[in-house]
C-alpha cells in the first residue's frame, strides 16, 4: 500500500515538471497557432545549459536563472529565423521548419557531446517522510516548477505585457488595431515558451542522466499533456502534465513500466480522435 | 648491368614479402550509450595489435603478417552496424572480423559476417541465442549469458542458507534478459522464490517505479541490471532510495572501474566478471594475467577491466587459429578454432561444434566481484569462486 | 495503355534497369549496396508524396508502415515457415488494410493535428512491439539462418531481395505517376486544394483519403519486408525510427513535392549527401544538421522544392516530367 502512494506521489511530482515542459509547447501555439517541434531539443538544450553552468562552478539551482534567460534569447531567434516569414502560411510550414530547427539543434549538440550520457552531479540528499522516501532533487524540481507557473500566471493576468500576449492569442488582427505590435509580441511568447522548455530541461538534468537525444521523450510527453488539457490552454497543459503523472504513478505498480509508453500514446491518439479540444478545452 | 637487374628483382620479391598484412575490420560505439565499454574493448585489441606487431607480425607458414585494424563508429546503433560491416567486406576487403561490443550489435554483425563467409571472432557479446540460428562462421569469446547469474545465486546460497526472495530486475535487451530468463529457473530450481521478474526498457532513467516495485515484493536480494549506463544509474538510485536490499548484484556495470565514481552508493555492490586483473589462470600460450595487466598499464595508465582483457583475447585466439591453420583461407581457420581447447589469460577457450549452438562458448567461466573499502579506498575484490578469492563477501551489504 | 505513350514512364523503366543491371554485371557489391539504400528512400520518398504532394496531409510517422512490413515478413517467415515472397505481398496487405482501418480514425483530423496523431501512432506502435514478446519484444527477429539456405544460399539471395527491392523502386514511381494522371488522382488534388470545396463538388474526401493513406502504406511494407528479409534481422528501434520518416519528408521537399519525379530525385540526391557524411570521421552526424538546414532553407524560400524551381525556369520540362 505504501509503495502504491509511495508511486503515485513520485507521479505527482514528475507531472507537475512535465506540466512546465507542456505548458512552454502549448502558449506558442494558443499565441500563434504553431506547434512548435523543436521543442524537445530545446529541452535537451536546457539540460546541457546546466551542465555547462554547473561545470562553471554556478550553484545548480542559481544557475536556472541564466538557463531561463538563455532560453528566452534563443526562442527569440529561432522565431526570427524559422518562424516569422511563413507564420501566416499554412500549418505544414512551421511544423517542417520547427522540426528542421530542431535537426540542426541535435545535430550540432551531438556534434558537440555525442550522444553518451551525461550527469549533473548535484548533492542530493535522500529525505524520508511519513515512510516516504525522495530525493531532494526531486522535490526541488517539482517546487521549481511549481513557483515559475505562477510566475507566468502572474505575468499573463496581472501584467500589461501579459495582457497583450493575451490579447494577440485571442484575435492577432483585432490586437493589431488596438494599437499593440504583434510581431514583437509573437516573438516574445515564444521565447517564453523556449525558456520554460529549457527550464524544465534543467530541472530534469538535477534528477536524472541525460543525451542530447533525451528532450524527445518530454517532447512527446508535452505533447500528450498538452492535448489532454486542450492545445493552447496554459492552465491545462499544467493539470495534463500532472495528470500524465499521476497515470504513469498509478498504473507502474501494477503493470510492466514499460507499458506505461504505450499506454501514454495510445491515450494521446484517441484524445486527438475523440476529445481534440481536451478535457480543459483548447483554443481549437 | 645484369647485376643491377637481379638485386632490384630481389628487393622487389624481399619488400614484397615484407608488405604483408592481415586486416582485421570491427565497428567500434565510440559514441552512444555503448561507448565506456566499447572503447575500453578497442583498447585490449589495440594493445594487441601492438604487441603481435611488435613480434613481427603474426607467423603463418613461414612468413609474418603484421595486423591492421579497420574500423569504423557504429554509435551504438542497430542498423549503422549493417552498414558498417558490409562496407568492411565489400568495399576495404579486410581478412577477418571481430564484433562489435554488446550482444545486440554482435548479432546483427553475425548476419552479414555469415551471409559472406567471413570469420568473426565475437567478444564483448554474451547472449546464447546468437549461436542458435545456424551460423557458422561466429565464434564467441565470453561466457555465454546462460551462465552469468548461476554462479552469482550460488555464491547467494552459500553467503545465507536461510535466503528466500529475490528480485531479478533486468534491462530488456537481448544480452540482459537472456541472462535474466536463465538466472530464474536456476533460482527456482535452488528453491529461491523469484518475488519480481521485470525488465526496463533500455532507456530508463527514472527506475523510481521500479525501485517501488522491489521495496513493495519484499525481495531480500536483487540481481540484474544491463549495460554500464543504466546500472550505474540504477545503483545511484537504488541507494538513494534506502532499498533494504541484503545484497545487489548487477550486470555489467559494478565490473567496471569507473562504477567507483558512485561512491558509497557502489560499496557493496556486486557483479559477474568475466575476468579480473587478480586472477590466476595458467594459459598454455600468450601471455600471463600478470603480464597483460602490466602491458596495459604501461600503454594506458589504468588497471584492465574485463572488457580489455576480452578485447586482447579476441585478437589473440583469431591468431593462435590462423597459426594452427598456417593460412589465412577461411574454411581453414575455421577448422582451427573448431579444434582449440586451451587455456590462455582470459581463460578457458573451447567452442561449441554442436551445429545447433556453434561457436558458443563452452570453456570459459565467469568470477564474481564486489566492491569494498580497503585502506578507506573503494576496490573491487573478487569474492567467488572460493579458490580464486582475494576478500570475503560482505553479506549483508546494507 | 496511355502509361505505355508516356516519356516518363519510360524514362522510369530504364532507371529501374539500369539500377538492377549495372551492380549485377558487372558483380560490383559495394555498389549494390549502396543503391539498395538509395532505392529504399526513393520507395518511402514517392509513397509519402501520395499523401503530402497529391492529398496534402503531412504524415509524420510513414515509417511505421515500412516497420510493421518488416516485422510481419519475418515472423511470418520464422515462426509460421511462410515462404518470403508469399510473406512479403501478405505483409503488405495487411498493412494497408491496417492503414485503410486507422485512416478512417485519424484522417478526420486537419493539420498539425494529424501530422501529431502520425506520430503517436508510430511511437504507440513501437512500444507495443517492443513489449510483444511474440515478436521478439525488445530484441526483435532473428531469423535462422536457413532461410536463406531455402533462396538458395546467402549469396543468391541475397542478388534476388535485391532485384525486387528495385522493381517495388519502379513500381512505386509508376504508382505515382499513374495516381497523377487518374481522377483519383485528381480527387487527392482537389482534397489538398481545398477539402470543403471538394466535398461540395462531390469527391468522396474521407474515402479518397482513406485510400490514398492504405495505399502510401503498401509498397512501403513490401519493401520493409524485403529489407528486413535481407538483413536477417529486425529490432524496434530501426523498423520504426521517427528519424527516417522525416528524412522522407525532407526528401519529397527537398525534389519538390507533388511532382512524380520530384521525390524520387530528392531521395537519391539526399542518400548520397548522407552516406558521404556518414563515412567522414567527426562529421558523421552533420547530416542531421545539413538536412534540417536544407529543410529550412526549403521551405523559407523554395517549397517548391527542386521541381519546382526547374519547372519555374523551364515549363516544358513539366510536361516531361511531372
Amino acid at each position: 500500500m505504501l509503495e502504491i502512494v509511495s508511486s503515485v506521489l513520485d507521479g505527482l511530482l514528475i507531472g507537475l515538471i512535465y506540466g512546465l515542459a507542456s505548458i512552454g509547447l502549448t502558449l506558442i501555439f494558443g499565441v500563434m497557432d504553431v506547434v512548435n517541434l523543436a521543442h524537445g531539443s530545446v529541452i535537451a538544450l536546457g539540460m546541457f545549459s546546466l551542465l555547462m553552468f554547473f561545470g562553471a562552478g554556478l550553484n545548480p539551482y542559481l544557475a536556472l536563472v541564466p538557463v531561463l534567460l538563455l532560453g528566452f534569447a534563443f526562442g527569440v531567434v529561432i522565431y526570427l529565423i524559422a518562424v516569422r516569414r511563413i507564420i501566416n502560411g499554412p500549418s505544414l510550414m512551421t511544423l517542417l521548419s520547427t522540426y528542421a530547427v530542431s535537426m540542426i539543434i541535435i545535430g550540432v549538440g551531438t556534434a558537440l557531446w555525442s550522444t553518451s550520457p551525461y550527469n549533473v552531479n548535484i548533492k542530493s540528499e535522500t529525505l524520508n517522510i511519513l515512510g516516504y522516501t525522495v530525493t531532494s532533487a526531486r522535490l526541488i524540481a517539482a517546487l521549481a516548477a511549481v513557483l515559475v507557473t505562477f510566475a507566468l500566471y502572474y505575468f499573463l493576468y496581472k501584467t500589461t505585457l501579459g495582457k497583450a500576449v493575451r490579447a494577440v492569442s485571442n484575435n492577432r488582427e483585432a490586437a493589431e488595431l488596438m494599437g499593440i505590435p504583434s510581431q514583437q509580441i509573437l516573438a516574445i511568447s515564444f521565447g517564453i515558451g523556449t525558456a520554460l522548455a529549457m527550464l524544465s530541461g534543467a530541472l530534469i538534468a538535477t534528477m536524472f542522466p541525460f543525451t542530447i537525444l533525451s528532450g524527445g521523450i518530454y517532447e512527446l510527453k508535452s505533447f500528450v499533456a498538452s492535448v489532454l488539457g486542450g492545445l493552447g490552454n496554459p492552465t491545462g497543459a499544467l493539470f495534463g502534465g500532472i495528470i500524465l503523472g499521476l497515470i504513469e504513478g498509478s498504473v507502474a505498480p501494477f503493470i510492466q513500466v514499460s507499458w506505461t509508453n504505450v499506454i501514454e500514446f495510445v491515450l494521446f491518439v484517441l484524445i486527438l480522435l475523440f476529445f481534440p479540444r481536451g478535457l480543459l478545452g483548447g483554443r481549437r | 648491368m645484369k647485376k643491377l637487374w637481379f638485386t632490384l628483382l630481389l628487393a622487389a620479391i624481399a619488400s614484397f614479402g615484407m608488405a604483408q598484412t592481415i586486416t582485421i575490420g570491427l565497428t567500434v560505439s565510440k559514441t552512444g550509450k555503448y561507448n565506456v565499454e566499447s572503447v575500453n574493448q578497442l583498447n585490449g585489441i589495440k594493445l594487441w595489435q601492438q604487441w603481435i606487431n611488435d613480434q613481427g607480425g603474426i607467423p603463418v607458414g613461414n612468413k609474418k603478417y603484421k595486423v591492421e585494424l579497420k574500423y569504423y563508429d557504429d554509435e551504438s546503433k542497430a542498423e549503422r552496424v549493417q552498414q558498417l560491416y558490409s562496407r568492411l567486406i565489400s568495399q576495404d576487403k579486410v581478412d577477418f572480423l571481430i564484433s562489435p561490443y554488446s550482444s545486440g550489435l554482435t548479432a546483427k554483425a553475425a548476419v552479414i559476417s555469415e551471409q559472406y563467409g567471413k570469420v568473426m571472432v565475437a567478444t564483448g557479446a554474451a547472449s546464447d541465442s546468437i549461436f542458435k540460428l545456424g551460423y557458422e562462421n561466429v565464434y564467441q569469446i565470453y561466457t555465454p549469458a546462460s551462465r552469468y547469474l548461476t554462479a552469482t545465486i550460488d555464491m547467494l546460497k552459500a553467503a545465507d542458507a536461510n535466503l528466500k526472495k529475490i528480485a531479478i530486475v533486468y534491462e530488456d535487451s537481448k544480452f540482459a534478459k537472456a541472462v535474466a530468463t536463465a538466472a530464474k529457473s536456476y533460482a527456482q530450481n535452488a528453491g529461491l522464490n523469484v518475488v519480481l521478474f521485470e525488465g526496463y526498457p533500455p532507456s530508463t532513467t527514472d527506475f523510481g517505479p521500479i525501485i517501488n516495485k522491489i521495496k513493495a515484493s519484499g525481495a531480500e536480494a536483487l540481481v540484474g541490471g544491463g549495460h554500464y549506463a543504466d546500472g550505474a544509474t540504477f545503483a545511484r538510485q537504488l541507494y538513494e532510495q534506502k532499498t533494504p536490499l541484503k545484497m545487489i548484484a548487477l550486470l555489467v556495470a559494478p565490473a567496471s572501474d569507473e562504477f567507483a565514481q558512485l561512491g558509497d552508493a557502489a560499496l557493496g555492490v556486486a557483479a559477474p566478471s568475466q575476468w579480473e586483473p587478480l586472477v590466476k589462470y595458467t594459459p598454455d600460450c600468450g601471455v600471463t594475467p600478470g603480464q597483460f595487466v602490466s602491458m596495459y598499464e604501461k600503454a594506458y595508465g589504468k588497471t584492465p577491466a574485463y572488457r580489455a582483457a576480452g578485447g586482447f583475447a579476441a585478437g589473440l585466439v583469431l591468431q593462435k587459429a590462423i597459426m594452427d591453420a598456417g593460412s589465412l583461407d577461411s574454411a581453414k581457420v575455421r577448422a582451427a578454432l573448431d579444434n582449440m581447447d586451451l587455456t590462455i589469460f582470459f581463460g578457458k577457450i573451447k567452442f561449441s561444434t554442436d551445429p545447433k549452438s556453434h561457436g558458443l562458448q563452452l570453456g570459459h567461466d565467469m568470477v564474481q566481484i564486489q566492491w569494498q573499502k580497503k585502506d578507506g579506498k573503494l576496490v573491487k575484490e573478487i569474492v567467488w569462486p572460493l579458490g580464486a578469492k582475494t576478500a570475503d563477501l560482505i553479506y549483508p551489504i546494507r | 495503355m496511355k502509361l505505355f505513350k508516356n516519356t516518363l514512364f519510360w524514362l522510369i523503366v530504364l532507371v529501374t534497369a539500369a539500377f538492377a543491371l549495372v551492380p549485377y554485371l558487372s558483380g560490383n557489391i559495394t555498389l549494390r549496396e549502396t543503391l539498395v539504400l538509395s532505392a529504399i528512400y526513393v520507395i518511402l520518398a514517392a509513397n509519402l508524396n501520395l499523401m503530402i504532394g497529391y492529398t496534402g496531409y503531412v504524415n509524420f510517422g510513414s515509417i511505421v508502415f515500412f516497420g510493421l512490413g518488416g516485422y510481419l515478413t519475418l515472423w511470418l517467415v520464422t515462426a509460421h515457415g511462410v515462404n518470403v515472397f508469399l510473406a512479403v505481398l501478405i505483409a503488405g496487405l495487411v498493412t494497408s488494410a491496417l492503414a485503410f482501418a486507422l485512416g478512417i480514425g485519424i484522417l478526420r483530423l486537419r493539420g498539425a493535428y494529424f501530422a501529431l496523431a502520425t506520430i503517436g501512432v508510430n511511437e504507440a506502435v513501437k512500444d507495443f512491439v517492443s513489449n510483444f514478446d511474440a515478436w521478439g519484444g525488445s530484441e526483435g527477429i532473428f531469423m535462422p539462418f536457413t532461410a536463406f539456405k531455402a533462396l538458395g544460399g546467402a549469396g543468391r539471395a541475397l542478388w534476388i531481395v535485391y532485384f525486387l527491392i528495385i522493381l517495388v523502386m519502379g513500381v512505386s514511381l509508376v504508382l505515382s505517376l499513374w495516381v497523377k494522371r487518374s481522377k483519383f488522382g485528381l480527387g487527392l488534388f482537389a482534397i489538398r486544394e481545398d477539402e470543403d470545396a471538394a466535398v461540395v463538388l462531390g469527391v468522396k474526401a474521407p474515402l479518397f483519403k482513406s485510400l490514398a493513406y492504405s495505399l502510401s502504406a503498401f509498397l512501403p511494407a513490401v519493401a520493409g519486408g524485403l529489407y528486413f528479409f535481407k538483413n536477417g534481422s529486425v529490432v524496434p528501434e530501426e523498423a520504426f525510427n521517427l528519424n527516417l520518416s522525416i528524412e522522407a519528408i525532407v526528401m519529397v521537399m527537398l525534389g519538390g513535392q507533388g511532382t512524380v519525379s520530384g521525390p524520387a530525385i530528392g531521395a537519391f540526391l539526399y542518400e548520397r549527401l548522407r552516406g558521404m557524411l556518414l563515412t567522414i570521421p567527426g562529421l558523421s552526424n552533420f547530416h542531421m544538421v545539413i538536412a534540417g538546414v536544407l529543410l529550412l532553407l526549403i521551405i523559407l524560400f523554395a517549397p517548391g522544392g527542386l521541381m519546382g524551381w526547374l519547372y519555374r525556369i523551364w515549363p516544358r520540362l513539366r510536361r516531361v516530367l511531372e
